[in-house]
């Protein structure tokens, strides 16, 4: 093709994205689009399993057979959540072993937030209402996205992490109003997880990379600054029911622009997470990366399984 | 009726259900694939399900005031009846399967015939739970097949699991004395019924499978009766973790 007719293709695809027209796995695309989906994808889907472990952690010490239930079950949804992106991302022409060989390699990032240890109970109950919460505001506006397959799984996971967000809520909302010790466990799971949280919705505009391409792409609709404002915005009131403090003491309400003002995040925690160097880093990578070398043989012996199967209804056929 | 027994009965149902989804519990996240994670995790929750319906049973029949909880989280080591092989620990992936498989086909017999018990409530119990069984047996027979026929590795670590955990097949049929009193009141499931039925369908599977069926006739016993393997003090301090350092207090 010529660089020309390139041209034409790429205007046409662009304008199909400006109608909101969805583009789809058979259809032409730039190889720029293929590229950017497949990494913000897959991101997307290594967080959703490597984000299995930290509240995997818990199953097994889950306070009541009520949580213990949810709590498989969340994760589980977490699992499903992965497998739908990692479906949605082979359409653009990637296996999922390579995807996962990018994530055990360290090529592929996932969210840094997984980089944080579960150390009690309360912890369930932020992940769940903090955690999925920021994801929540970072995904409902890929419920619009451009790239099909992508809008759709969307659609499917927000509504789960809605789910899960009320449900650990409600986890807060049970230990805030139990004894003073349950009322120190949610707090002090707050103090942890809240700046991490802040952090989940990506560095600062002024820091922040590919931001205008996806804008056009619909990948991303508003900046993570923005992102960030309505998460603090919808989540302080919430802190406020539950009776705990946001561990910020340079939040507060500012009447003139109707949202609230907040102090300064630390963005050296932050890059030294995403860069390797968290408190948690190396125990979920070990976790990934060994369960799958341990299950190589078993996937091996599914795999020999159902070609002999396949070779005997040939035969038979014969 | 005698009522500790019938208590005692069905606490010994729940225990094998409660302490297999533990054990399933711990490997979510860590399985071969996500599709088996899925998998396994499902298998949890079903068992979860139906330990639930048995302990609020449970906890009735005793009239004590005493909750689910209570029940599965309170009690002492030598209080769980569960047989040793749903306490046996995940290995490998072999291992799990091989329990499973060894277990569901124990389970999907004895809830067919408690779905005939004269005790409405188990019955009840049986007939909501039979399809999620039949379904766990046909997912890890499906397993120890595939692991059996696959490759030279696997099927060396699948007969290597089997061999192992023959020896606490026998004790599914062992019958305590709360068995026996409810068998007599038509309540309990009388498992020796079809303790041949069970060894012949995991004989077929085995064979299918290309393992061998192990000839020991060596086994061991003692969950039944509270006299449990060294891991089950290490199940208990996880599951029990947070009821004993905080207690009574509500989730
Ligand atoms: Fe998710
Ligand atoms: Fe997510
Ligand atoms: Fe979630």
């Amino acid at each position: 093709m010529s660089n020309e007719q390139i041209k034409n293709l790429e205007e046409i695809f662009e304008a199909r994205i400006a109608r909101d027209e969805k583009i789809e796995p058979k259809d032409w695309m730039p190889e720029k689009y293929r590229k950017t989906h497949i990494r913000q994808m897959s991101q997307h889907a290594h967080s959703e399993i490597v984000g299995m472990l930290p509240e995997g952690n818990w199953i097994s010490r889950a306070p009541s057979l009520r949580r213990k239930a949810a709590l498989l079950a969340k994760v589980q949804d977490e699992a499903g959540h992965g497998l739908y992106l990692y479906s949605a991302c082979e359409t653009l022409g990637i296996s999922r072993d390579e995807l996962y060989e990018q994530l055990h390699s360290g090529k592929a990032k996932y969210s840094s937030i997984f980089n944080y240890p579960t150390v009690t109970w309360a912890d369930m109950g932020a992940i769940g209402w903090l955690v999925d919460g920021a994801a929540i505001i970072n995904q409902v506006p890929l419920c619009n996205t451009s790239f099909g397959p992508y809008a759709r799984a969307m659609v499917r996971v927000c509504k789960e992490e809605s789910f899960h967000q009320r449900q650990g809520f409600e986890i807060m909302h049970k230990l805030c109003n139990g004894t003073p010790e349950q009322k120190d466990m949610a707090q002090d799971a707050l103090n942890r997880w809240w700046w991490p949280s802040l952090m989940m919705l990506g560095p600062t505009d002024a820091e922040s990379i590919h931001t205008e391409q996806s804008m056009k792409w619909k990948l991303k609709r508003k900046s993570n600054d923005e992102l960030r404002q309505q998460f603090i915005d919808q989540t302080v009131p919430q802190a406020d029911v539950l009776g705990l403090t946001i561990p910020d003491k340079d939040l507060k309400w500012n009447e003139e622009k109707g949202s609230y003002d907040f102090g300064e995040i630390d963005w050296d925690e932050f890059w030294q997470v995403v860069k390797g160097h968290g408190p948690s880093n190396k125990k979920r990578m070990k976790a990934r990366v060994g369960a799958w070398e341990e299950g190589a043989w078993v996937r091996d012996a599914a795999m020999a399984h159902a070609e002999k199967k396949e070779a005997n209804k040939l035969k038979k056929a014969i | 009726m005698n009522k500790k027994h019938l208590f005692d009965y069905i606490i010994s149902i729940a225990d094998n259900s409660l302490i297999l989804a533990q054990r399933l519990g711990e490997l979510c996240g860590h399985g071969p694939t996500l599709e088996t994670d899925i998998a396994g995790t499902n298998i949890a929750l079903d068992l979860i399900g139906q330990t639930r319906n048995y302990y609020q049973y449970a906890a009735q029949i005793q009239g004590e005031g005493k909750t689910e909880d209570d029940l599965a989280f309170l009690r002492l080591e030598r209080e769980y009846k569960n047989v040793l092989l749903v306490e046996q620990p995940n290995e490998h992936f072999g291992y799990v399967m091989g329990r499973q498989f060894l277990f569901d086909v124990y389970h999907l017999l004895f809830m067919n015939e408690l779905l005939k018990s004269k005790d409405e409530t188990l019955a009840a119990i049986a007939k909501k739970g039979i399809k999620e069984v039949s379904y766990h047996k046909r997912f890890s027979g499906d397993w120890v097949k595939r692991l059996g026929d696959g490759t030279e590795e696997s099927n060396q670590k699948m007969q290597e699991a089997i061999d192992e955990l023959w020896a606490y097949t026998d004790e599914l049929f062992d019958q305590p004395e709360a068995d026996k009193t409810m068998i007599a009141e038509g309540v309990a499931v009388d498992t020796l019924k079809f303790k041949e039925t069970y060894y012949e369908e995991v004989s077929t599977l085995l064979k299918e499978a290309n393992l061998q069926v192990p000839e020991s006739k060596y086994f061991i016993r003692g969950g039944k009766t509270g006299v449990h393997s060294e891991f089950m003090g290490y199940i208990l301090s996880d599951m029990q973790y947070m009821q004993r350092t905080y207690p009574n207090m509500e989730w």
